[in-house]
């Protein structure tokens, strides 16, 4: 708690202890309350259990596995580059960032590094669809807070995203693009000019969405002090990204640990966020787009010319060797255990997502908050079904 | 409906009235529904908004209500049935009653009572009943919610809206809608006539705070935690399908119409035009035209207050209920009241 | 400067757009009127060039899904120069694919040793019925006029694309 200001702190406390006195004094039968799977505010298929005292959420549950989809045990039985193909729908939004540390762990097994123009483009692409995922939670935020406008907002602009990536890779949602040893192509001419354009639009977006939402007093009072996560609580139960970024923790992947991608040749901050609160998240969020635009924008300037595909047998047999990889996604940490035996598919491989690590501070966050609260909570914590459930 | 018809026999008059309230009620929730919701929102979120039934999209809403009529009647199964059938019924019934004493002309009212400021703000409340019993009703938890919610706003909101308009009736000395109107346009500003004098001057405090529990009342965004699609899926019309929702539906944008036409009446002059311009004296001095004219003005006055009221709707995210509460009661409701002994002194003093 | 409230900016913002929408036209295309052209290597559609096909089976077996069905069977064609002996090819039976199953990879489209398939932008083949999308070689044969051009390549790099 020692990074979140006297205010705050002392507010929380004395919430929190009304709460407390409350329910004491006032015991009633209560309700419980399902929300979900099938509700607006779960993005999906998650189910919230809460015990419910009048509008006072008592004691709550998420529930998940409703879309599971079994993606570690299809990964046995396929080859490299049908995996590829799968784990692109782990997280929907940012599907290329999906690619990312599966085809570096295969590549790390066969003890090759793609060539420099394919990781100045992979990063290019990563940051693309972290624009394109990030945009749209920052409309969808709107959303779940009543605002209807923004998220028409996000869905126009993340168009110019997704036209981009699928003019590179060909699949607006699901691009599949990475290969063991490279990429499947090179950019198509054009891309570097139509990029300089959409991240002006991108940035325009996000101050669009400051002005709409971020400046709003009914937004500040809405998220402020609502859903505080102590630092030392974020570490404790792993969360990663701007959930944790928003705890006041410096840690950032893409800084802190090296990999053969180009985010350690540019230029960029990491943001953080001392309060913890929802809002401290949100704003992290919406920083970490307009941070993401400039990555792109100087990753075009040095983009190095070159081949963008590695030497690489045509039929790939991954050797002998267990290898973990992890990126820091849309979401937060993703990583891919991959245990390979030398046949043509993993023999193993163990997926950390990211939103399942997040969702598991929700009983914790969710006591002692109110019904609208939740929402607030879960809205900001931002998680996808699909990276959940995988 | 007029009371130019006073001449008519009783029961011609009352169908007269009845057909008149339906056109006053239906034409400004049709015009509201496809100029506001259909086109304003969709131009601020930059998108084009129906565009396929009709031109430009202007024959949407009778398409959309040819589909709710299609739709099958659905209840819960242990929904208290008849009470929940009737629900939308007296919400829609409070609209109705609402728009009886509405002037909208110097002879074109459907009635015309001296406690016409009280009548309106009472009856104005019916629709609570309605949206309770219709939470309670329908059996289903997220329902009840909004139910709750929306009686705890509805309730919280009727109290700065009743004191805001304390303020108007101090000073125009007079309760009847009508006399209000007139006040307002034969009045001046410091001797000069050309405006009259629109109470949206001297009461803009009042004005403010009216159109705030207006927002309220309609449980339009930023107040509409009682439907709060996102966490409470629909509120208290979660369970509701085909007709009845339609009936909450145009509801909603009726009861929009009629409260903007209050304001209009309260605090923008209503009908009427400066008499000054015409040199009118009194109300039987107006021309007989004002009859057609003043529906046109009172008609312009309510676009133009709705188009706030949906702007501010398409612009925020909605509070919590608590609050929204605190924000009734802590602070409008005291600035009412400062607002209402501001106005008795000044009154007293001039 | 002073700080604008930022109740009343977010009523500027929404405003704004709503006079950029009126004055400039909104973003929103009016699809079955008009309609937008795909990226070239938008993978819209998997076309057949069956003149190509060996039926060797290759992307078959690479599908994620299975879902292309193959048939073929082996024939005598006549000699190149007379008097040769008859040469053995595969012909082609049967090229199905069920599109109510693919996932639009392109894995199979990458595999193909001889150059048989192709992706085309084309995207309007919607059927009724889910048994319908179930398309067949003729019917894949047909979509090879829409496959365009392979892209120019950005500047800086190496090689021409293959496809």
């Amino acid at each position: 708690m020692t990074m979140l200001g006297d205010r705050q702190q002392l507010a929380y406390i004395a919430s929190q202890a009304a709460d407390a006195r409350v329910n004491v004094e006032l015991e009633t039968e209560g309700m419980t309350l399902n929300i979900g799977p099938q509700h607006p505010a779960t993005h999906g298929t998650l189910r919230i259990i809460a015990r419910l005292d009048g509008e006072q959420v008592v004691w709550a549950e998420p529930s998940c596995g409703y879309m599971h989809r079994g993606y570690e045990k299809l990964a046995e039985v396929r080859t490299f580059p049908q995996v590829t193909a799968l784990v692109n729908r782990i997280d929907w939004l940012g599907s290329f960032a999906n690619e990312v540390p599966f085809i570096l762990a295969a590549e790390e097994l066969m003890g090759i590094e793609a060539p420099p123009r394919a990781q100045w483009i992979r990063t290019i692409l990563f940051e693309l669809s972290r624009i394109a995922n990030v945009s749209l939670f920052l409309g969808d935020l709107g959303v779940q807070l009543g605002a209807i406008t923004p998220v028409f907002f996000a869905f126009r602009d993340r168009e110019y995203v997704l036209n981009l990536i699928e003019g590179a890779t060909g699949g607006r949602f699901h691009p599949n693009f990475d290969r063991i040893g490279g990429l499947k192509d090179d950019l198509p001419a054009g891309f570097i000019d139509e990029t300089r354009v959409v991240m002006r639009k991108m940035r325009k977006f996000c101050d669009e969405i400051e002005g709409l939402l971020f400046g709003n007093e009914i937004f500040e009072a809405r998220t402020r002090g609502i859903g505080v996560i102590p630092r030392d609580l974020a570490l404790q139960y792993g969360l990663s990204g701007a959930n944790l970024r928003g705890s006041g923790v410096d840690w950032d992947l893409r800084r802190d640990q090296k990999l053969p991608m180009a985010w350690d040749k540019v230029d960029w901050k990491v943001w953080t966020h001392p309060d913890g609160d929802s809002y401290a998240r949100c704003w992290i969020r919406l920083q970490e787009v307009r941070e993401s635009t400039l990555i792109v924008e100087k990753l075009l300037d040095s983009l190095p010319s070159g081949p963008v595909m590695a030497k690489v047998p045509r039929i790939i047999k991954v050797p002998e060797g267990e290898a973990w990889v992890s990126t820091e996604n849309p979401l937060g940490e993703m990583g891919y255990y991959v245990v390979s035996k030398g046949e043509l598919g993993p023999f193993r491989v163990k997926i950390r997502s990211a939103s399942f690590n997040n969702i598991s501070i929700v009983p914790w966050l969710l006591k002692g908050v109110y019904v609208p609260d939740i929402i607030t909570i879960l809205a900001s914590l931002y998680f996808i079904l699909g990276d959940i459930d995988r | 409906m007029l009371g130019l018809i006073a001449d008519v026999s009783y029961w011609t008059q009352s169908l007269l009235r009845v057909f008149g309230g339906i056109v006053a009620i239906l034409l400004p929730a049709g015009t509201i529904v496809y100029v506001f919701l259909f086109k304003m929102m969709s131009f601020m979120q930059s998108r084009l908004g129906p565009m396929e039934a009709g031109p430009f999209g202007s024959l949407q809403l009778f398409a959309e209500v040819g589909k709710w009529l299609q739709k099958e009647d659905l209840y819960p199964e242990r929904a208290d049935r008849f009470i929940f059938k009737m629900a939308p019924l007296i919400v829609l019934s409070s609209t109705f009653l609402l728009v009886a004493v509405v002037p909208f002309g110097p002879d074109a009212w459907f009635t015309n009572f001296e406690a016409g400021v009280f009548y309106a703000l009472a009856v104005s409340s019916v629709s609570v009943l309605g949206i309770l019993i219709a939470g309670w009703a329908s059996a289903n938890k997220y329902s009840l919610l909004g139910g709750l919610r929306a009686a705890g706003q509805l309730i919280a909101y009727e109290l700065p809206m009743v004191l805001a308009v304390v303020g108007v009736v101090i000073q125009a000395g007079t309760m009847n809608l009508q006399q209000i109107v007139v006040a307002q346009n034969t009045g001046s500003i410091f001797g000069w006539a050309g405006l009259g004098n629109p109470y949206i001057l001297t009461q803009c405090v009042g004005f403010v705070i009216f159109m705030i529990a207006v927002q309220a009342e309609l449980t339009q965004a930023p107040f509409d935690m009682p439907i709060a699609e996102s966490e409470l899926v629909s509120g208290y019309m979660t369970e509701y399908s085909g007709f009845r929702f339609l009936i909450f539906f145009i509801g909603e944008f009726a009861t929009a119409g009629v409260f903007a036409f209050i304001a209009s009446v309260l605090f923008l002059g209503g009908w009427g035009v400066p008499f000054s311009w015409f040199g009118w004296t009194s109300i039987d001095s107006i021309d007989n035209w004002m009859n057609v004219v003043g529906p046109l003005i009172m008609f312009t006055k309510m676009m133009l207050l709705v188009f706030v009221i949906m702007w501010v709707r398409f612009s925020y995210p909605r509070f919590r209920e608590d609050q929204l509460q605190r924000f009734a009661w802590k602070s409008l409701i005291p600035l009412s009241l400062v607002n209402i002994m501001a106005t008795s002194v000044l009154k007293v003093a001039f | 400067m002073a700080k604008v409230p930022g109740l009343l900016k977010g009523l500027g913002v929404t405003l704004g757009t709503m006079v950029e929408t009126i004055t400039k036209g909104a973003n929103t295309v009016q699809y079955p009127h008009e309609k937008e052209t795909p990226p070239i290597r938008s993978r819209g559609v998997i076309a057949l060039h069956e003149g190509n096909c060996t039926s060797c089976m290759l992307c078959a077996r690479s599908c994620p899904d299975w879902c292309i069905y193959i048939e073929g069977h082996k024939e005598l064609a006549p000699p190149r120069r007379a008097g040769g002996k008859p040469r053995q090819v595969n012909k082609l039976d049967r090229f199905d694919i069920d599109y109510a199953l693919c996932m639009y990879c392109g894995i199979c489209v990458e595999v193909c040793p001889f150059d048989a398939l192709f992706w085309s932008p084309e995207y309007e083949y919607s059927e009724p019925r889910i048994a319908d999308l179930l398309h067949d070689k003729a019917k894949l044969g047909e979509w090879m006029e829409t496959v365009p051009e392979a892209p120019e390549l950005e500047a800086g790099a190496e090689k021409k694309s293959k496809k």
